[in-house]
């Protein structure tokens, strides 16, 4: 237990430096007055906040373990490459399926039916790609970062500051994202807590993770909560499945005799009541699929695995984990129309609406978990929901120090020529830093309208990072030039075209119709980095830009065949 | 790795062949992945009522139930189709071509 002093006093120590910022965060629990919040949101939860001190004794003992098995820059941004096949596929699964993704998509069943198996399947077509065409040659080619890759025979300096910008920009808004939700989430789970004390928790534990047990302890908080999150949603299915007699046929006209919407619900391919945009849906599914695939905590976990043939392997483990999942929220979503809806327990006002939750549009499958096994599963959920939300942040933070101390310090900076220690420490500083920026923005966006953010992020991630990766390990052609200009095209494109697109311009900034009509830019951008980065090789006649086509074969013979890929460590 | 090694690699007819094969395959189930999403989201677009026709009379599951489900399980497949086939063809190769070269 003397980990628990030392975590606890880390706590308070931490929690002391954000006390200026939230003076009144950690006053709730007498303030709270009794009587009035149950009406409003379920009571005190004490199975959730039990078993979610399980989970946070279990992460903080690994992570403990961890730490005295981090002792190389190898071990702390890679697990010291000796995480197997299946472990990598576990823990793509937990960096992967967010909260939200678990909460959301079986909120959009519950509420429209039938299009929440449509949207969920876009989240899934990335997968594939990034086996086919980038996994194994990431392994093969990179050390920590996915700019390693990118800048292997290009100029290190402008690469590394191009491929920098982009991957914090994404880390920083998923991070706010994240932060944001997990603040909600855990205020409605249980409202003795509020919504800042929820997000520095959330900031605290994922510091202590990642600068105490770096990659090692990520991967496996990350394996814990996948297991927990597949092994959750299995039971909830499951329960479901029982009530319905082992009938997909009972349980989808049950639902719809029991839905407000009928058999609305299997015959809308968009959300009900929104009109079919054939372009919007195109540049979606665009964005989604590569932005998958260039997202920079996804494809920093291929550094992490034994060699180029357990990284081809974990995608496989990935994908089926994944994929099952979203099956499973399918039918929970179904199981709340039938569970959930129409009970005064879990409903506003029934005379109103059957479908409005109290706590919330994102409470279908907590409900569900307590209509299946009452307090202790709803608790359990609970308890997983958590779990997700630190796994996500925790492999989200660790990406960005990394671009921060390997590319922008270790490279920019000391021009590769850094000392490891040092290094190690300057990205221990860079989660403390990231860290704080993530409790603290999560905080100032609490209000906001946060909606846009999976599109940014998604948009740069399939508009900068993912293209250039491919151009660079598929085309001889790329040069240094290439590579940034298509690079800053993608990021630029991404973000300007948003900010005047309908969700910032017109609903976040109130200045009237949108200039650029559509949510998603990817259409756009994504076809106009492959131009820049071709014409721009192309007319590229400099010295450099001969060494650099000329280098291609070397990079390719390393990336088809690993000879020279970095090796696992030894233990 | 040495400049003689990778001329040798270079110039070894097994990887022109291992880099041939793996990028065709790579490439051709890319596509494979692409065409069955991009159809489903067009599908959606512009024949919404195919996906929405019950799969039997009677029945309220609609088709495109069966269609999106098909494309996770396609996803799932492709991705088991590209680790059998390089486990049991590339793998091979790129051990020879190594020995090979470091001969």
């Amino acid at each position: 237990m003397k980990i628990f002093k030392t975590v606890s006093s880390a706590m308070l120590t931490l929690s002391l430096l954000f006390v200026s910022t939230l003076s009144h965060a950690f006053d709730v629990p007498a303030a709270a007055p009794a009587a009035a919040i149950p009406a409003a949101a379920p009571p005190l939860n004490w199975h959730a906040i039990i078993m979610f001190l399980i989970f946070v004794g279990i992460t903080l003992g690994i992570t403990y373990w961890a730490a005295t098995h981090t002792k190389t820059a190898s071990d702390f941004y890679a697990a010291g490459r000796g995480v197997t096949g299946l472990q990598n596929g576990m823990a793509i699964a937990g960096d992967y399926m967010s909260a939200a993704s678990f909460l959301g998509i079986a909120a959009l069943v519950y509420f429209n039916g039938f299009y929440g198996l449509i949207f969920s399947v876009g989240w899934l077509v990335g997968w594939p790609i990034i086996l086919f065409l980038v996994a194994e040659r990431l392994r093969n080619l990179g050390k920590y970062t996915y700019a390693d890759v990118v800048s292997f025979r290009l100029q290190q300096r402008p690469i590394r500051i191009m491929a920098a910008i982009s991957s914090l920009i994404v880390v920083i808004w998923y991070l706010i994202g994240q932060a944001v939700g997990a603040g909600q989430l855990l205020h409605t789970l249980v409202p003795q807590m509020s919504y800042k004390l929820s997000i520095v928790i959330v900031g605290v534990l994922i510091i202590l993770y990642v600068t105490l047990g770096g990659m090692k302890a990520t991967t496996w908080v990350q394996i814990i909560k996948a297991g927990l999150l597949l092994g959750g949603a299995s039971c909830m299915a499951f329960g479901v499945m029982l009530h319905e007699g082992f009938s997909f046929a009972k349980l989808f006209s049950d639902a719809v005799a029991l839905h407000p919407k009928g058999i609305k619900i299997m015959q809308s391919v968009v959300p009900i009541g929104a009109k079919a945009n054939p372009i919007e849906s195109i540049s979606l599914g665009l964005t989604l699929m590569f932005g998958t695939a260039g997202l920079p905590h996804i494809l920093m976990r291929f550094f992490t695995t034994t060699d180029s043939k357990a990284a081809r392997k974990s995608v496989l483990y990935g994908t089926c984990f994944i994929g099952y999942f979203y099956i499973l929220t399918f039918i929970i979503g179904f199981g709340a129309i039938i569970l959930v809806a129409n009970n005064p327990e879990y409903v506003v006002d029934v005379t109103k609406s059957v479908l409005n939750l109290k706590g919330g549009g994102s409470m279908p499958a907590i409900y569900l978990s307590h209509a299946i096994g009452g307090n202790f599963f709803l608790g359990f959920i609970a308890a997983v929901a958590f779990a997700t939300i630190l796994a996500v942040v925790s492999g989200l933070t660790l990406a960005g120090a990394s671009a921060l101390s390997h590319d922008i310090y270790a490279s920019v900076i000391m021009k590769g020529k850094a000392d490891e220690k040092k290094e190690v420490w300057v990205s221990k500083m860079s989660v403390i830093g990231l860290g704080i920026l993530a409790v603290l923005l999560g905080i100032a966006f609490e209000k906001q309208n946060v909606a846009y953010i999976v599109a940014l992020t998604f948009s740069i991630a399939a508009c900068t990072n993912f293209p250039i990766l491919v151009m660079s390990v598929f085309w001889k052609g790329l040069t240094t030039r290439g590579a940034v200009m298509g690079g800053y095209t993608g990021i630029f494109g991404s973000i300007g075209l948003l900010i005047i697109g309908p969700t910032v311009w017109t609903k976040v900034l109130s200045m009237g119709p949108a200039i650029f009509p559509y949510d998603f830019p990817t259409f756009v951008v994504l076809p106009l980095v492959l131009i820049v980065a071709y014409v721009a090789s192309v007319t590229d006649g400099s010295e450099s830009a001969k060494k650099e086509r000329a280098a291609f074969d070397a990079q390719m013979i390393r990336a088809e065949t690993g000879l020279g890929a970095e090796a696992a460590a030894e233990h | 790795m040495s400049v003689i090694i990778a001329s040798k690699i270079q110039s070894n007819p097994k990887y022109l062949e291992l880099v041939h094969r793996r990028n065709t395959l790579g490439w051709t189930l890319s596509a494979v992945v692409c065409v069955l999403y991009f159809g489903f989201t067009l599908m959606i677009a512009y024949t919404p009522d195919i996906l929405t026709t019950p799969i039997a009379a009677g029945s309220v599951i609609p088709t495109g139930m069966l269609i999106g489900l098909g494309v996770i399980l396609a996803s799932c497949a492709t991705t088991g189709i590209y680790v059998y086939m390089a486990n049991k063809t590339f793998d091979p190769i790129i051990e020879e071509i190594v020995r090979e070269a470091s001969k």
